[in-house]
């Protein structure tokens, strides 16, 4: 026991080295340029493939050939970092915070894409260092030499990096602009070449990250979004913008997880229960912890109370004495569209209906209430899941099971939103998105109840909803009557709270309102919706899958927003239905369709830095001011 | 050595300027006096590329700069003395004073941590105290110190005298007189008309966003309705 405890902490050391490079890199930039790269897991397994490519080419026997491709890989990746810098950061760093969010999710999906097609979808075993492939006996156990290397690298960069930051002028003013970029400026300091240089430094070590673990693990396209919600939780956990910080969290989780599996199985009560699938748990648990007791992590300080931070929103105005008449209007138009047949329209009218209620869902999130979220899907699988588990586990009827879609789904969104809402802004987002990580990581590994990575199937509804087009009235009415309840809300006195809260959390604070309370309210309802959207797209589709709650699910929610506009409420119901149709075609189209989302996603951002609804109103204003 | 023309100024969508002319001649102490919201402080961010320019031109020394970024504009010789003084809190004074540091200019001897130690001997002693960790007075010292490290040859100072206590306050009055014997311009924002006479030589009354009055400080203390149009409460 005790050696097989060693063993795992040691284990959990070498695993910390690449976490703490990746999170660390990941605070650095965002320190700076104050935009939460979410593409820096791409970075990662952007290193992790260069390194399995150089190598090759520099030869996998020699110790040049393998340190060489290592290095070369870290550096690639760091002038890959400062490109995306130079050529789309550096153009939208005055655009809304959701903006640039969006943009580095693009280039997630771009980046994902460039490796499938490069290097293919098989995972690709990296070679082992020459000199290091042995291993040390400890405790009567093997300890690779390796293994040993990668626990020196973390504390070794660790010093490095303070010194950078302490002892040079690059390190001074990367420190200053931390703190008050502009004040920098005025003193005389290029802000583009310090951005790119940090861009290159950040990029680097997680280039440098994904290289150094080839070894131990192999390259593959799934390493991307796991890595960097690792990272998220490291950031969260030690504090933004803190190299020590993202040091000790990564230890500490990296640690968390070793423990679990040294445990291993466990009988309590009769019941043999596997620690080391709770890796996951751990994690989640750890973070909690911190985040009730240092809502800015442990060696982060607490942020500055934003004032007036961000662009004042018109107010969303109230809909006119037409508004719901023509709203039924449409949905009765809709009702009538099978008369006309049951065909591929039909089918995609239903993936309309139930993304126009995902949508709106996760617009009264982040519209009224304020808040962004990267991780809605979460709330969408739920939902899909409880359905599915209940229509199948315990044999209960379509309509038992359709209730119990919502029910999960917003007691998900209860437990996560309670956390979530300690935060706000990117910390909010990142925190979202760690969720969602959580909860994909959780369903895709536990075969025995979810059906692992092969998820449900023969969730054919039986009965009177067996009929299609019934299906068809049933998701439009439903989905219609969810979209009601969510705008009704926006201009309820429920609705007013939360936009106040959101406007300026300290007055809203000063006249008594709860701010917390009506946002976990606010993200609970919202999870809610998702859930039940996700309840009917379970039903439609016969069968679910892990990438029903996937990190690209969320994305697609965000796109669909983004595209309606978020200061309006019919947006998201007219952006689900061209992202649905969009998608349709792009998909048929090519098997890449997830790079050219992602380039249509950069586009618009790039062409619309103020976003569409705002890019319309300058017209508008330009067409006034001229007449 | 410098003159601004016309500046229409905005945040966001609100005008702030309008029209805002002035000029600062080499080795002169100029005063841009007003009350509270007048625009004065916008003035000096509009100069170092802080604030949107809608219109208007900036010469300085024959180069035009109003479509600068802020980081050139410093590099050409313009100093901005913020007035909440914008101290980097998390670095040490002497770390202050190395974000500051730009290249020595011809003509003149470049500033250095121990010249600037001269000048403000309080600084001498907390090399190595955080920024966060000093008095009002003295972060006013070094946020000036800190600008100086640039070595421009027109300082902007906003409100140095503002929430200070009267003996810091005749402490800033010197230190400006030193900088224009060292052949330093400076162009200073101020409500408080007792500093301005001390220290400037020519003023600009601002109001509403443009210059309502300007000429040396004797003409201006000589023309009561002048001032009480615009200065006084």
């Amino acid at each position: 026991m005790t050696a097989n405890v060693v063993i795992q902490f040691l284990n959990g050391l070498a695993g910390a080295s690449s976490l703490f490079l990746v999170a660390t890199g990941l605070s650095i930039i965002f320190g700076v340029s104050r935009i939460v790269n979410f593409a820096h897991g791409s970075l990662y397994m952007l290193g992790m493939y260069l390194a399995w490519s150089l190598i090759a080419f520099f030869g996998r026997g020699s110790p040049f050939g393998f340190w060489g491709g290592v290095l070369g890989a870290a550096l690639a990746v760091g002038v890959a970092g400062a490109l995306v810098e130079m050529l789309v950061l550096r153009r939208i760093y005055r655009a809304p915070e959701m903006f640039q969010l969006l943009a580095t999710f693009a280039l997630v999906l771009v980046v994902k894409d460039a490796a499938l097609w490069l290097w293919g979808a098989e995972d690709l075993l990296g070679p082992r260092a020459p000199g290091l492939r042995g291993a040390v006996e400890i405790l009567g156990r093997r300890v690779p030499e390796y293994d040993l290397l990668l626990i020196a690298v973390g504390p070794v960069v660790l010093g490095l990096l303070w010194l950078l930051m302490n002892r040079t002028r690059w390190g001074t003013l990367v420190r200053a602009a931390t703190q008050d970029r502009e004040m920098v400026a005025v003193l005389g300091v290029d802000q583009a070449k310090l951005f790119t240089s940090v861009f290159f430094l950040g990029a680097f070590l997680a280039g440098l990250g994904g290289a150094l673990q080839l070894p131990r693990e192999p390259a593959n396209l799934a390493v991307d979004l796991s890595i960097v919600a690792d990272a998220f939780v490291v950031v969260v956990v030690g504090g933004m913008g803190s190299i020590g910080g993202a040091f000790l969290a990564a230890l500490l989780i990296a640690q968390a997880k070793a423990m679990c599996i040294a445990i291993g199985d466990v009988e309590l009560f009769g019941t043999v229960f596997s620690f080391s699938k709770f890796t996951l748990v751990a994690e989640f648990a750890i973070m909690a912890a911190v985040l009730v007791v240092r809502p800015w992590g442990l060696l982060g300080r607490p942020p500055a109370a934003a004032r007036g931070a961000g662009a004042v929103e018109p107010p969303l105005v109230p809909p006119g004495p037409l508004f719901w008449p023509a709203a039924m209007l449409a949905v009765l138009v809709l009702a009538l569209v099978p008369l006309g047949g049951e065909g591929y329209a039909l089918v995609l009218l239903i993936d309309i209906a139930i993304f126009a209620l995902f949508a709106a869902s996760l617009h009264f999130l982040m519209g009224p209430a304020g808040m962004v979220s990267f991780g809605h899907a979460a709330y969408f699988g739920l939902g899909s899941y409880a359905a599915g588990l209940a229509f199948l586990k315990l044999g209960w009827p379509v309509e038992a099971a359709l209730l119990a879609a919502p029910a999960i789904g917003g007691a998900g969104a209860l437990l996560f939103g309670w956390f979530c809402v300690r935060l706000s802004g990117v910390y909010l987002a990142m925190l979202t998105l760690a969720f969602a990580q959580i909860v994909w990581s959780v369903v895709f590994q536990w075969d025995a109840f979810t059906g692992g990575s092969n998820g449900l199937v023969g969730l054919w509804p039986q009965g009177w909803l067996k009929d299609r087009t019934t299906l068809y009235l049933a998701v439009l009415l439903v989905s219609a009557l969810g979209i009601f309840a969510l705008w009704r809300m926006v201009h309820a006195p429920f609705g007013y709270a939360l936009r106040a809260a959101r406007d300026s959390a300290l007055r809203a604070d000063a006249i008594g309102i709860d701010v917390r309370r009506f946002q976990w309210i606010g993200f609970a309802l919202a999870g809610t919706f998702a859930g039940l959207a996700g309840g009917l797209f379970a039903f439609s589709k016969g069968s679910i899958s892990p990438e029903t709650l996937g990190v690209a699910r969320s994305v697609d929610g965000l796109v669909m927003v983004l595209l309606g506009g978020v200061q309006t409420l019919t947006g998201p119901v007219l952006g689900a239905t061209a992202f649905t149709l969009l998608q349709d075609e792009i998909a048929r189209a090519t098997t890449y369709w997830r790079a050219v989302l992602g380039l249509a996603i950069l586009a618009i951002v790039l062409v619309f830095p103020m976003g569409i609804a705002g890019a319309l109103r300058i017209l508008v204003a330009r067409a006034g001011a001229g007449r | 050595m410098l003159v601004a023309e016309n500046l229409d100024g905005f945040y966001g969508r609100a005008q702030v300027l309008f029209g805002m002319s002035l000029s600062v001649g080499a080795g002169e102490v100029v005063v841009l006096l007003g009350r509270n919201g007048a625009g004065k402080s916008t003035t000096l961010k509009s100069l170092v590329g802080l604030v949107e320019l809608g219109a208007g031109s900036v010469a300085f020394e024959g180069t035009r700069i109003e479509r600068l970024p802020s980081h050139r504009i410093a590099r050409l010789g313009i100093g901005y003395v913020p007035e909440d003084r914008r101290i980097f809190t998390d670095l040490t004074v002497m770390e202050n004073l190395e974000v500051g540091r730009q290249p020595a200019r011809a003509g003149a001897a470049p500033w250095t941590p121990e010249r600037l130690f001269d000048l403000f001997p309080n600084l001498a002693a907390m090399r190595d105290r955080p920024g966060g960790r000093m008095s009002g007075g003295e972060q006013q010292m070094l946020t000036i110190a800190r600008t100086l490290m640039g070595n421009p040859r027109l300082v902007l100072l906003d409100e140095p005298s503002e929430g200070l206590a009267p003996v810091i306050v005749e402490e800033m009055a010197r230190t400006i007189r030193t900088l224009k014997a060292e052949g330093v311009s400076v162009l200073l924002a101020e409500q408080n008309l007792h500093f301005a006479r001390a220290v400037a030589d020519r003023a600009h009354v601002v109001e509403k966003g443009r210059s309502r009055f300007a000429g040396t400080m004797d003409a201006l203390m000589g023309d009561a309705a002048a001032r009480a149009a615009f200065l006084e409460v």
